[in-house]
């Protein structure tokens, strides 16, 4: 038994350049549960993050009891991370789940029957498009549903309300990833694959704390780590992350410059000769301009702005231009950013400009925060059209309304679909009264809380949520709706590198709890929505005939899932989309022959402006576009627009910690999570602690113009300046519904409400903050010592003051898991999965 | 020669613009697209007037008795309220810009019939920008026009 609290990624295996990562197999039982107790096991996938472990589910007299996993996975080859082993069913499996449909009566919410709430909602629903029309209807979804959700979802938005009103909190966390893609190769899918790993010399990530957001993923890092040749490690991220301590050169970047940097490492590239002139040629159009926009960038220019050494981007640069095989991903301190697109779409050039995509070890990925967050972009429950289409373009809408059999006219797409901030904005000019929120918490999640729950209580909302708990946000809701939840139900769903998954029901929901997906489909039946010769518009049974009708929606588009079906998946591995009749067996790697999908009648955008997002237009792009080639669009660096002030000195980030998952519905259940992370913290570095006067563990109030925190101080290693605070900790479990101003602890309460102009994605990594003491520590703060969060290292630690008992540096105990945080490890001989596809060579 | 006569209108009229720009940035800052990306406009024109400084220097403005040329004397001066006022706001920045977005084509005309190097170099440098605010304000104005006018209160 291996301590998987205390040591986050377990045992290694190291292996070569080349060769396929070695399979491990991890697994845990509840306690009391012995293997050969286990009725049956039941095939999944893990929904804790955008990683997508294949695992199987240990079912004991109807009740799920532990989790192991799939060794013939190709994306986990085994693995399990801290949150698949302890927060998965034991986040589910709780004494306070959602058992039974809530509604408002008398200003408090009481338990009903599914049809009174049901029928609430759709008498407030068609009493709104009667007198309103759809504009009234927002719908905001999530990252965590199941593919077939999605897809009925999208079908109503768009072709029974008709609204334009329609995303998910995949905004939040990866709506960059798909706007890079689309800016730069004409669509959303991800170039790389995890099998770059096993192949690259080089690696590169931007604002990425891999081993944190996706343990598994690291785990095969630091696998090569510890093998023959290595691959070099360069690692972006203002915080000493343990991607940062392993890291070759880490560029420890001010908060919101991100784009500066990316546009000093291009022009070294120039400089230097580190491109591949003929592939640029061949396959890309706009160098010239790219070339313009860098110039000013020089290795001093950036230090000067980004507050590191210019010797470092130098040597950063150097990595990238002369390593044969360079993997990069990017995340969230590129995609929460400023200029978050500007500066993802510079990672895809520095690829394009070395011809590095679709090779072995040469790859892109632009990385997403949750599980199934892939499958919104595809269905197009965040608004975009199902199947990658074009919302500019007449011919993908007309293919959408004859899949359908609906007036085309129907499907919105007179403008780009409304994006989260502009529902929020639109709820609170009074124009949307009807809000449907599903599986998501915006009222921990969202910029700037005080203004979001003043949304949320806004006079005349109707609002619905559906989810596992009484969330935060459920607290506002006019009816609730109690759902099934993983391993309650069945679906697929998708992962970061296009690896399609089936999740296969393992036990009842609790109580009355529903699938999302019969939420929807009976939604869809009470509304009469049909189709133009009058049939239902969902007919379907369950989520089989879902899958079935999205499989013919992405017939000859990107993400085609023509090829694959419930039955392939049971048994074996997911399978890596596309898959078709040309690509049987999946696809490993897109764009190796350097045809890009930017031809304007298979395109799944016109792309915009990356300086204010000002559409193209299918007339400019068709003068422009050189079908096939891939854009490599740029932009010059601007300053953040709240910048550190004589009031505000500091400047503040958010983001996540290992053992916690978004709000905490699921890992703040986890009895070994919780323990391991179980309240909320904000770190500084030893020199402002000093500066500051405070110690490890002194509680104290951090403001921005927009709200404060009252939280103790982790002196960690964090750059000057900059202070992080960890965004998973809400108010549901403080005992009360109410926030107390005295108790804010939410990281969110600082926050901006700004996005990014094109991927209208908000900019939760930087704001301009001041520090304050409240009180002396009463002991270390919670912030566990086993990743980023750690206290600071020896030799850096805070001179002076002396700390009371218990507080102070020195006096951290070591975050462990004990008893509960124990899961087994096993080391099968047998040879290592590959990815499902002839095309990967043996 | 006529001119310093365009020459002058057009940099007093991207001040003008300048200036509204940032009157509806401020007016509508509860609406942070328009606010943000309003200023970076703004801050465009301040470039341009900038960069027909020393093509002024050489060839002068004469805007004097020329008022009835000067359709954007005032430019925007305050704003409307509510979604409908937001939408009105951004026709009138609309209607500024491709006034603007002509007298650059004008100037730009001269400046080939002229040879004028330096001057074809100002015009190549800012003519853009026009056609990028036309389009951004377009893409805001069609996103927003809908529900301004059909469910907005
Ligand atoms: S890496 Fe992600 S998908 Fe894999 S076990 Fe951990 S949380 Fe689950």
């Amino acid at each position: 038994m291996v301590d998987r609290i205390a040591d986050i990624w377990g045992t290694r295996t190291p292996y070569a350049r080349g060769e396929r990562w070695p399979v491990r197999v991890d697994q845990t039982l509840a306690p009391g549960v012995a293997e050969g107790d286990v009725d049956r096991w039941v095939q999944s996938a893990c929904v804790l993050c955008s990683n997508g472990c294949g695992c199987d589910i240990a079912v004991k007299d109807g009740r799920m009891v532990g989790i192991r996993g799939r060794q013939a996975d190709i994306v986990n080859h085994g693995r399990l991370g801290p949150k698949g082993l302890f927060g998965s069913w034991q986040g589910v499996d709780t004494g306070d789940r959602l058992t039974r449909p809530l509604i408002r009566v008398d200003g408090e919410l009481v338990e009903t029957d599914w049809d009174t709430a049901m029928n609430r909602i759709v008498e407030r629903s068609r009493h709104l498009l009667d007198t309103k029309g759809p504009l009234s209807h927002g719908f905001y979804t999530t990252g965590q549903l199941f593919l077939e959700e999605y897809y009925a979802l999208g079908i109503i938005g768009k072709a029974g309300v008709g609204t334009p009103h329609m995303d998910g909190n995949t905004r939040l966390c990866t709506a960059t990833a798909a706007t890079a893609m689309k800016e730069s190769f004409g669509s959303d899918g991800q170039p790389g694959s995890y099998v770059d790993i096993d192949e690259c010399d080089a690696m590169f990530l931007f604002g990425h704390n891999m081993a944190e957001t996706q343990t598994v993923l690291w785990m095969r890092v630091l696998d090569r780590l510890a093998g023959p040749n290595p691959p070099r490690l360069v690692c972006v991220d203002p915080r000493e992350t343990p991607v940062a301590r392993a890291a070759e050169v880490h560029l420890a970047v001010r908060p919101g410059t991100n784009l500066a940097l990316m546009n000093g490492l291009i022009r070294e590239l120039f400089v230097n000769g580190w491109i591949d002139d003929a592939y640029i040629a061949a396959h890309t159009v706009d160098v010239d301009r790219l070339r313009d926009t860098v110039e000013r960038w020089t290795p001093e220019a950036v230090a000067e702005t980004c507050g590191v050494g210019a010797d470092d981007v130098r040597r950063a640069a150097e990595i990238f231009g002369t390593s044969e095989r360079v993997l990069s991903t990017v995340l969230q301190g590129f995609y929460q950013s400023a200029q978050a697109t500007a500066s993802s779409c510079q990672v895809n050039n520095l690829h394009l400009l070395r011809g590095m995509l679709g090779k072995e070890g040469s790859g892109i990925l632009q990385m997403n925060g949750q599980p199934t967050a892939q499958n919104n972009r595809e269905c197009g429950a965040d608004g975009d059209l199902p199947g990658f289409r074009n919302w500019e373009n007449p011919q993908h809408v007309q293919e959408l309304a004859d899949l359908w059999d609906v007036d085309p006219d129907t499907i919105p797409h007179w403008a780009p679909p409304t994006h989260v901030m502009q529902i929020f904005r639109y709820v609170e000019l009074g124009s949307i009264e009807f809000l449907w929120i599903s599986a998501t918490n915006p009222a921990v999640s969202m910029p700037q809380l005080e203004r979001i729950r003043r949304i949320l209580d806004t006079d005349g909302l109707f609002l619905v949520v559906q989810d596992l708990y009484l969330t935060e946000t459920a607290r506002y809701a006019d009816v609730v709706l109690p759902c099934a939840a993983w391993g309650e139900k069945t679906g697929t769903f998708t992962n970061v590198n296009r690896t399609v998954h089936l999740s296969d029901k393992a036990v009842e929901p609790p109580g009355e709890a529903r699938s999302d997906l019969d939420v929807f489909l009976d939604y869809s039946r009470r509304m009469d929505f049909r189709t133009r010769s009058g049939a239902p518009l969902l007919d379907w049974a369950g989520p089989e005939d879902g899958f079935r009708a999205w499989q013919e929606c992405t017939r000859g588009r990107p993400c085609d899932y023509t090829g694959i079906s419930y039955e392939r998946l049971r048994g074996g591995s997911g399978i890596p989309w596309p898959c078709n009749d040309a690509n049987p067996d999946g696809t490993v790697r897109l764009y190796g022959d350097g045809v890009f999908p930017t031809d304007p009648d298979y395109c799944e955008s016109y792309g915009h402006d990356l300086l204010t997002g000002a559409a193209t237009g299918p007339v400019l792009y068709r003068a422009t576009v050189q079908p096939g080639k891939a854009w490599l669009k740029s932009e010059d660096y601007r300053p953040p627009h709240e910048e550190p002030s004589e009031e505000y000195p500091l400047r503040y980030t958010t983001g996540r910690t290992v053992y916690q998952f978004h709000t905490r519905t699921k890992t703040g259940r986890s009895r070994a999570l919780n323990r391991a992370a179980p309240g909320a913290w904000v770190e500084v570095s030893p020199a402002d602690a000093e500066q500051l006067g405070i110690v490890e563990g002194d509680v104290v109030a951090v403001r921005s113009r927009r709200g404060h925190l009252e939280v103790p101080v982790r002196v960690g290693d964090i750059r000057v300046g900059t202070v992080f605070a960890p965004f998973h900790y809400g108010y549901w479990d403080d005992g009360g519904s109410e926030v107390s101003a005295s108790a804010h602890h939410a990281a969110n309460e600082l926050t901006m409400t700004e996005w990014d102009p094109v991927s209208k994605q908000p900019v939760f990594k930087n704001a301009a903050v001041r520090i304050e003491k409240v009180r002396d520590c009463a002991g270390p703060s919670p912030a566990p010592t086993t990743a980023a969060s750690r206290p600071a290292c020896a030799g850096h630690r805070t001179a002076g003051r002396a700390t009371g008992p218990g507080g102070g540096p020195g006096a951290v105990p070591a975050t462990v898991g004990g008893q509960e945080g124990e899961a087994s490890e096993r080391f099968p001989d047998t040879a290592p999965p590959r990815v499902a596809s002839s095309e990967e060579r043996p | 020669m006529k001119l310093p006569v365009y020459l002058g209108l057009l940099h007093e009229a991207e001040r003008i613009l300048a200036r509204s720009f940032r009157v509806v940035a401020d007016g509508h800052g509860d609406e942070p697209d328009v606010h943000v990306i309003l200023g970076t406009l703004a801050g465009q024109c301040d470039r341009h007037v900038e960069a027909l400084e020393p093509v002024i220097a050489r060839f002068g403005s004469e805007v004097e008795g020329e008022e009835e040329h000067r359709v954007t004397a005032d430019g925007v001066e305050e704003v409307r309220t509510g979604a409908l006022g937001l939408l009105l706001d951004l026709q009138d920045l609309y209607v500024l810009v491709h006034h603007l977005d002509v007298m650059w084509t004008m100037v730009g005309q001269a400046a080939a019939g002229g040879r004028d190097r330096e001057l074809l170099d100002v015009v190549a440098r800012c003519e853009p920008d026009a056609d990028l605010q036309s389009r951004w304000l377009q893409t805001r104005m069609k996103q927003a026009a809908p529900q301004a006018l059909l469910v907005a209160a």
